[in-house]
């Protein structure tokens, strides 16, 4: 039961208390149970999961986790998850086909945990894996799904649930709300606007096992290959060093985006431009339709700041921008004829940054780097 | 001879007509959503979906029976489908909406595709469906694994390469993933979604636009497929991302490194 009270100030200034207000909740009100899909690579909770973890509490109803993996990763990871502050329940559900998540072969599982169940809201950091499943096992239920949400409120009175979410590369801001006849709320959650779930000695989280469900699956997992680095992951980095076109090559690229990095401890990054022209690997692509950042400092080198990179990178704190060229760089690359010529300094990445330095990044880069290790 | 054990595919491709990526958006006057009033032009996936179909065509010739391309939208969505025709799709369906329905969701366009899919089944049935991994208006990236999901196919979500062996009647995809890549190996039927680096879509050439206006485009509408395109989210309300006082500029290195010190930026490596 909440109670609360009403204070009216008159004219005069006094203070009168008109008395206590009872909002009743009834036992028969559907409180909201959240799932949460945790994942987790090399034993490691993923971080984004821990992010998905705070948005699914603040729903305010009890959270269970799910764990699902091969029968060596599970219970380490169990290990783990059992120790964060916010779940109620932990289910686990290992099994050798799921070494491999392959949206076919676990979406069965999460039909028939969904099925009839006491869950309201089906919760998952906006990850490659999670993208490719939940939307299935959310299709194959007949309810909609959201992506990528920056807030969540849940009101227990309507039963309805609201959020907003960046549309539009990131240009325009929708809020929409989830009715009380929707029984099953699938959403992803854009990590950087949650923070990650802390641990906590004391939980006490129920765990439960669960059955694999065994199914044939049209595709098979032939072979994966990651990136090694001994750099932070980039999508939770702190600090994060990017560079772009004006790189040149590959070579340049690791000349002198690498030693400002590993100066500041910060992630590597990259503009789609330096990826397509091969200076840096795929997976260091920022932006809208690569990985979402907000880091305490982004620093852009080189990157003039087309609309599908600040798309990736306008939520971080403090954006340091380092550029000679110009928009010439956009015009000639990302826009052909669609904008007119612009001045040097006029790139839009100085339009968000906090501080911008019109120079040549080769003559930069090296004297931050000296005056930075001062 | 030809061996006649190979079985024919037929290809679909479905795409759609968004706010031109390079455009600046409004939010309008009434929040309700942006303005839409400015350049349009196809989902940018979309157009390596279509490209890669008709690479599928150049190497496998006549193994591919059919490219065929839908759209969903609004009158002006037909387009979309006749850029798709010239860049070399041999037909469109537009299931039309009107201008003023509010914008489908994943789960209204991954149904209406799965009646298509049925609807097609008569002609020859659709053996692979290549589209986009998202819009880059609503970015919900999710009609791909749905249309996967309620068919029962197999899924290739953010393919940067497609191999199809049509005697095999298997893709093998590899996809972009957090940290790297994966390959899969797909039976088909599949609903593969493409990753920008698929392929560099062509443009289409003045003979072939001429040509693509003699191409068929089959017209009907959600309630001739049984479909409700209904959105069951409910847009409150559309805002302006809050607006950043960036735009300061420095004047030297030294300038810059005292702003990053006193933002307590210091070297971590000695």
């Amino acid at each position: 039961m909440i109670s609360s009270s009403f204070i009216f100030t008159l004219r005069s200034g006094r203070s009168i208390l008109l008395g206590k207000a009872f909002v009743r909740t009834y036992a028969s009100a559907p409180s909201p149970h959240a799932l949460v899909y945790l994942e987790h690579r090399g034993g490691q909770l993923d971080s984004g999961s821990l992010s998905a973890l705070t948005a699914a509490t603040q729903l305010g109803g009890p959270v269970t986790g799910l764990v699902v993996g091969s029968q060596e990763e599970v219970p380490k990871v169990v290990e783990k998850a059992k120790l964060l502050k916010g779940l109620t329940t932990l289910l686990h559900s290992s099994s050798p086909s799921y070494a491999q998540l392959l949206p076919e072969i676990i979406s069965p599982l999460f039909r028939k945990l969904l099925t009839s169940s006491p869950y309201t809201h089906v919760v998952s950091a906006h990850s490659s894996s999670a993208k490719s499943l939940l939307p299935r096992v959310a299709a194959q239920l007949d309810v909609p799904a959201l992506s990528d949400v920056t807030s969540v409120e849940h009101d227990g009175s309507t039963n309805t649930t609201t959020f907003t979410r960046p549309i539009y590369a990131g240009n325009a801001v929708a809020t929409v709300r989830a009715p009380s006849s929707l029984s099953l709320k699938f959403f992803t959650v854009r990590a950087t606007a949650f923070d990650a779930a802390p641990e906590d000695s004391s939980a006490s989280v129920e765990m439960k096992a669960v059955d694999p469900v065994d199914t044939s699956s049209p595709t098979e997992h032939v072979s994966t290959s990651l990136t090694k680095s001994s750099r932070p992951e980039l999508s939770t980095a702190p600090r994060v060093v990017s560079g772009g076109r004006a790189l040149k090559n590959a070579e340049t690229f690791e000349k002198t985006i690498y030693p400002l990095a590993d100066l500041l401890g910060a992630a590597v990054g990259a503009s789609r431009a330096a990826v397509d022209a091969g200076y840096c690997d795929n997976s260091l692509q920022v932006g809208q339709t690569g990985k979402v950042v907000a880091p305490e400092l982004y620093m852009a080198i080189g990157i003039s700041g087309a609309i599908q990179h600040l798309a990736g990178m306008k939520d971080s704190k403090l954006i340091v921008a380092v550029n000679k060229a110009s928009a010439a760089y956009i015009s000639a690359m990302v826009m052909p004829l669609k904008l007119g010529p612009l001045q040097d300094g006029d790139a839009p990445i100085f339009q968000v940054a906090d501080v911008g330095l019109v120079a040549d990044l080769y003559e930069t880069v090296p004297q931050i780097i000296e005056k930075m290790s001062q | 001879m030809r061996p006649s054990a190979v079985r024919l595919l037929n290809i679909l491709v479905p795409i759609k007509r968004t706010i031109d990526y390079a455009v600046k958006i409004r939010v309008n006057p009434n929040q309700t959503g942006v303005d839409t009033n400015v350049k349009h032009s196809m989902n940018p996936f979309d157009e390596i979906a279509v490209e890669e179909a008709i690479r599928l065509r150049e190497k496998l010739k006549d193994e591919i029976k059919s490219i065929k391309v839908v759209t969903i939208g609004p009158p002006k969505a037909a387009d979309t489908l006749r850029t798709a025709l010239a860049m070399g799709a041999d037909s469109g369906i537009h299931i039309e909406v009107p201008e003023s329905a509010p914008a489908p969701e994943p789960l209204g366009v991954a149904k209406a595709l799965k009646a298509i899919i049925e609807r097609e089944e008569e002609k020859g049935g659709v053996d692979l469906v290549i589209m986009g991994k998202q819009a880059i208006d609503d970015d919900a990236g999710q009609t791909g694994q749905m249309l996967a999901g309620v068919m029962g196919w197999a899924q290739a979500t953010f393919a940067s390469k497609l191999v199809v062996d049509t005697g095999k009647k298997e893709a093998s995809v590899t996809r972009e993933i957090d940290g790297g890549l994966e390959e899969v190996r797909c039976k088909l039927p599949v609903v593969v979604t493409t990753d920008l680096r698929l392929n560099e879509p062509r443009y289409a050439s003045l003979p072939n636009i001429m040509k693509a206006k003699k191409k068929p485009i089959e017209k009907i509408s959600a309630s001739d497929l049984g479909i409700d395109l209904t959105p069951i989210f409910e847009t409150i309300q559309v805002t302006e991302p809050p607006k950043r006082t960036g735009g300061q500029k420095v004047g030297s290195v030294d300038e810059l490194v005292a702003k990053l010190k006193e933002a307590g930026i210091t070297a971590v490596k000695s």
